[in-house]
């Protein structure tokens, strides 16, 4: 029997940034499984390797119609997540970004100096994270903000999948990650035309 | 129902599912992730099991051995350094006909010291007596972990299966996880004719000496061989029940009209389909051949699939230092055995988590780039530079 | 169907392949039949093991198994393990020699202690590894000839000090570790009879000599081992969790020499002032253990750290430390 003979076509891949402790790879973990919610294929996964709190910390998603079969790396992003806008300082964040690829960066507003033809969307997600959550986590604001300026996952999938994938830490801390999500997208809903 | 899990997740639940009464293991990354989550099981009582914290790899895989005499049906997982440090006890484990499963969750072996993914450490244990199977997917990791236990009762041998770490241990896909039913209407109770019971005294591990140790290896050796068709058996019968099979020894993919062939195993054949899929699109007649069962090993299989290739690249994350590719060399074995004269081009890849791009494998198609002049293989090129040339072809062309 | 006789039984059958006058088989016959043939028994490799159950001829008439040389104790932690989980309270014993419980198995025991398991492990202690042609072990006792610890012009045999594993075993909080010997059968049968009342992990270190090892005569094993306690060389002990809750008082104290001439192991220490030396060496761990456990009173000018030093000078080069010197 032969596999199933399927294309490889409208992918997109995004490359989450963050520092050990701000839960990017549990990001990763969300947007896929948002994404599985939306009926799409998915994958997420860290950059390999061992983790320690407070360094650089990567992590993929792929999206997809169709199965997806490749478990190698990611290279070409469509989309980065940077949850640490100090790591722009120090690291490739933008390496490999497709042009024209979305940047949803945390922090009030886009660094002065950086010219390119990247779209970005900036907001304070550790401000409204802290508010919401009582710790400066910025993940899931950032979340509802790629959610809102890509449509590549609902709003209502990411509420899904936080629901699910954060139910064991009990509800206090899945309603206040709904209200982050929601208040990521809100901030992020492009103008209307 | 499909859900979206980590690889290590997805293969515990399938270990619970297998209702293993004995689980002992030692943490190693990548493959702790498993054994976290089994201990999580029992501590819950949602697996009814007695978890053994082991103090080496050594006393895991001792342990389960002593559990399986016992009667119990048992589970183990390591990894690189620890699955050499269980080697003794592998070959114990085999030469005693215990049927133990495990899974080696594939890392590379030191020094260097290095965590990622290759299958230097199974592929170093190849002839201790184990079945090895070699999964693509965390799909395809759950489903055979249920069907190990099913080959390892009925023929009487230790199964290993191998899962990519990181590359599968560590990344979320989807994945159908059975119910416990279904499990059960595939996977009979466990049970062992040699448990250790004063009612029926017996002496396992005794001494032998040189007018019948051959003899024991003759019946392991036969046992492997009658181990594959039972191996597809019951993949094909996975299918009926689960709706779901992984292609029993080897998984073709494209082979009808194929003249290039690349074979491989694990996680890697994803890629290669991609390739394969978009090459033939561009009108390319290439295929590709994934090895599952690579102890036993198929070799008449094989020489029927490769009959009419006209190159075949053998493509293997493991090297035997000093002689070069593993795979290739048995396939080579297996051809001329065949009668089957068309070379084998033997390429070594993706050794300590080097990651293996579709730039690469495109790039063992397309160049005839046959090994050098009394070379028996050559390493794959890197990605990062395949990537720069690429780009640099692109911008001048 | 369960037709065997009672009082024509024996666990470790008869004709199996030891050597005459072996200890160990002495020990383990005592052992097994004490435990009895409803009990699950785990062999590490080794002499045991070799001569039990050559080429398909078992000797044994209970469930046994083998597996390698160091993991007999997480075989065994398996096999207790499942019979945990199936309800059933079938005993479980480990039978090792002191390669497998000093040395190469010292880490599965450990983890087998640690964590707890139900199992009864018995140490066949004939200080060296005889199995393979009487090489040195941990458990080999000071100035001891082996064919890796050859005395020569700078060596008197074994350089260092038997290991005390009982000590380390007991170490481990664990319910109850004792020695024994073959010469002392009312003893060895109290301690075993005891640790099979006792839930948990159980150690027993037997004494047991080797004629061949040891080079004595073979109608001496059981002399043998008297002696080495009866000089404090082997001090019969017991302890539960950590605790020393009985030993084996002694109506007097004889000379190491009268252990130690029979034995060919010792016999370069009687053939120059060198040796003299070590004799008085063994004589002070003698005393030295008498002392810690308090075996009768006896008064010797070598006090413990004294006597539980030893140190190496020069090129592999060999001799007492400055500290004995001194006291001759």
């Amino acid at each position: 029997m032969t596999m199933e003979n399927k294309k490889v076509t409208d992918l997109r891949d995004i490359r989450l940034h963050g520092r050990g402790g701000q839960g990017t790879v549990s990001a990763a973990a969300l947007l896929a499984l948002a994404a599985f919610e939306d009926g799409f294929e998915s994958q997420a996964f860290p950059k390999f390797g061992s983790e320690r709190r407070g360094a650089p910390v990567e992590a993929y998603v792929r999206i997809s119609h169709t199965v997806i079969r490749a478990h190698n790396q990611l290279y070409r992003p469509d989309a980065v997540v940077i949850q640490d806008a100090g790591l722009l300082r120090s690291e490739p964040l933008l390496e490999g970004l497709t042009p024209g690829g979305l940047i949803v960066l945390n922090a009030a507003e886009k660094p002065e100096g950086i010219d390119d033809d990247f779209r970005w969307v900036c907001l304070p997600a550790s401000q409204i994270g802290e508010r919401h959550i009582g710790r400066p986590l910025p993940n899931t604001v950032l979340l509802g903000a790629l959610a809102a300026a890509t449509e590549w996952v609902s709003l209502t999938a990411l509420e899904q999948a936080i629901s699910n994938h954060l139910a064991s830490k009990g509800e206090a801390v899945v309603k206040a990650n709904i209200e982050a999500v929601r208040e990521g997208y809100e901030l992020s809903k492009p103008n209307p035309p | 129902m499909k859900q979206l899990l980590e690889g290590s997740l997805a293969v515990a639940e399938a270990v619970r599912l297998c209702l293993p009464q004995v689980v002992a293991a030692y943490p190693i990354t990548p493959q702790t992730h498993i054994i976290e989550r089994l201990a999580q099981h029992v501590a819950n009582g949602e697996l009814e099991a007695e978890f053994i914290n082991a103090e080496s790899e050594f006393g895991a895989a001792s342990i389960v051995l002593g559990a399986v005499a016992a009667g119990a049906r048992s589970f183990t997982a390591t990894a690189s350094q620890g699955l050499l440090l269980m080697t003794e006890v592998l070959y114990n484990i085999a030469g005693l006909r215990l049927p133990v499963v495990m899974i080696c969750a594939n890392r590379a072996v030191g020094a260097p010291i290095n965590i990622f993914s290759d299958h230097q450490d199974s592929m170093s244990v190849r002839d201790a007596g184990w079945v090895q199977l070699y999964v693509e997917t965390n799909q395809e990791a759950v489903d055979t972990l249920i069907q190990a236990y099913r080959i390892a009762e009925a023929c009487g041998l230790p199964v290993m299966v191998c899962m990519d770490g990181f590359l599968l241990t560590h990344t979320f896909e989807p994945v159908d996880l059975p119910t416990q039913a279904m499990v059960d209407g595939f996977l009979p109770p466990f049970q062992f004719s040699r448990t250790l019971d004063p009612v029926r005294p017996m002496t396992l591990g005794g001494a032998s000496e040189a007018d019948n140790f051959q003899e024991y290896r003759a019946a392991q050796q036969a046992a492997m061989e009658d181990a594959m068709p039972v191996i597809e058996a019951f993949d094909a019968e996975f299918n009926e029940q689960f709706g779901r099979e992984h292609g029993g020894l080897l998984q073709p993919c494209h082979l009808d009209g194929a003249e290039t062939v690349l074979l491989g195993m694990g996680s890697l054949m994803g890629v290669v389909r991609d390739v394969v899929d978009k090459l033939r699109d561009q009108g390319q007649a290439v295929g590709a051949l994934r090895l599952r069962c690579f102890r036993p090993f198929p070799a008449q299989a094989l020489a029927r699939y490769l009959a009419s290739a006209k190159r075949i690249i053998v493509l293997e994350k493991a090297i035997s230092i000093g002689a070069g590719g593993i795979v290739a060399a048995e396939l080579r074995a297996a051809l001329h055995q065949a009668g089957i004269t068309t070379p084998v081009e033997s390429v070594i890849g993706g050794l300590g988590g080097r990651d293996l791009t579709p730039d690469v494998i495109e790039a063992l198609f397309q160049k005839s780039s046959e090994n050098e002049a009394g070379a028996t293989f050559r390493f794959a090129p890197d990605h990062k530079s395949l990537t720069r040339q690429n780009e640099e072809a692109m911008n001048n062309g | 169907m369960d037709n065997r006789d009672p009082f024509r039984y024996n666990v470790l059958t008869s004709g199996h392949r030891a050597c005459s006058g072996c200890g160990e088989a002495m020990a383990a016959r005592m052992v097994t039949d004490l435990v009895g043939p409803d009990a699950i028994y785990i062999n590490a490799t080794g002499c045991l093991q070799v001569f039990t159950s050559h080429n398909q001829q078992s000797a044994w008439q209970a469930p046994w198994i083998h597996s390698v040389f160091a993991n007999a104790a997480a075989v065994a932690s398996g096999v207790e393990a499942a019979l945990r989980i199936k309800g059933k309270e079938t005993p479980v014993v480990v039978q090792a020699g002191d390669g497998g419980t000093f040395d190469i198995g010292l880490q599965c025991l450990s983890g087998m202690i640690e964590r707890g398991h139900d199992v009864l492990f018995v140490c066949y202690d004939n200080e060296a590894y005889m199995n393979t042609g009487v090489q040195r072990s941990g458990s080999t006792p000071h100035a001891v000839r082996t064919s890796t610890s050859p005395p020569g012009q700078f060596s008197q045999g074994k350089q260092e000090l038997k290991k005390d594993v009982i000590s380390i075993i007991a170490a481990h909080n664990m319910p109850y570790a004792a020695t024994a010997t073959i010469a002392y059968f009312p003893d060895l049968k109290a301690k075993v009879e005891k640790a099979m009342r006792i839930k948990g992990p159980r150690f027993l270190q037997i004494l047991s000599p080797c004629p061949l090892g040891w080079a004595h005569d073979s109608a001496l094993s059981v002399s043998v081992s008297r002696l080495a306690v009866e000089t404090g060389l082997f001090p019969l002990v017991e302890l539960e969790h950590g605790e020393l809750t009985g030993v084996m008082r002694l109506a007097e104290q004889k000379p190491v020499e009268e252990y130690l001439r029979p034995q060919g192991r010792f016999k370069h220490l009687f053939a120059n002032k060198a040796g003299g030396v070590e004799l008085r060496h063994l004589q002070a761990l003698a005393d030295a253990r008498i002392r810690r456990y308090d075996l009768l009173n006896v008064d010797t000018q070598w006090d413990t750290e004294t006597a539980m030093q030893s140190e190496r000078h020069g090129r592999g080069g060999y001799t007492v430390s400055s500290a004995v010197r001194e006291v001759k």
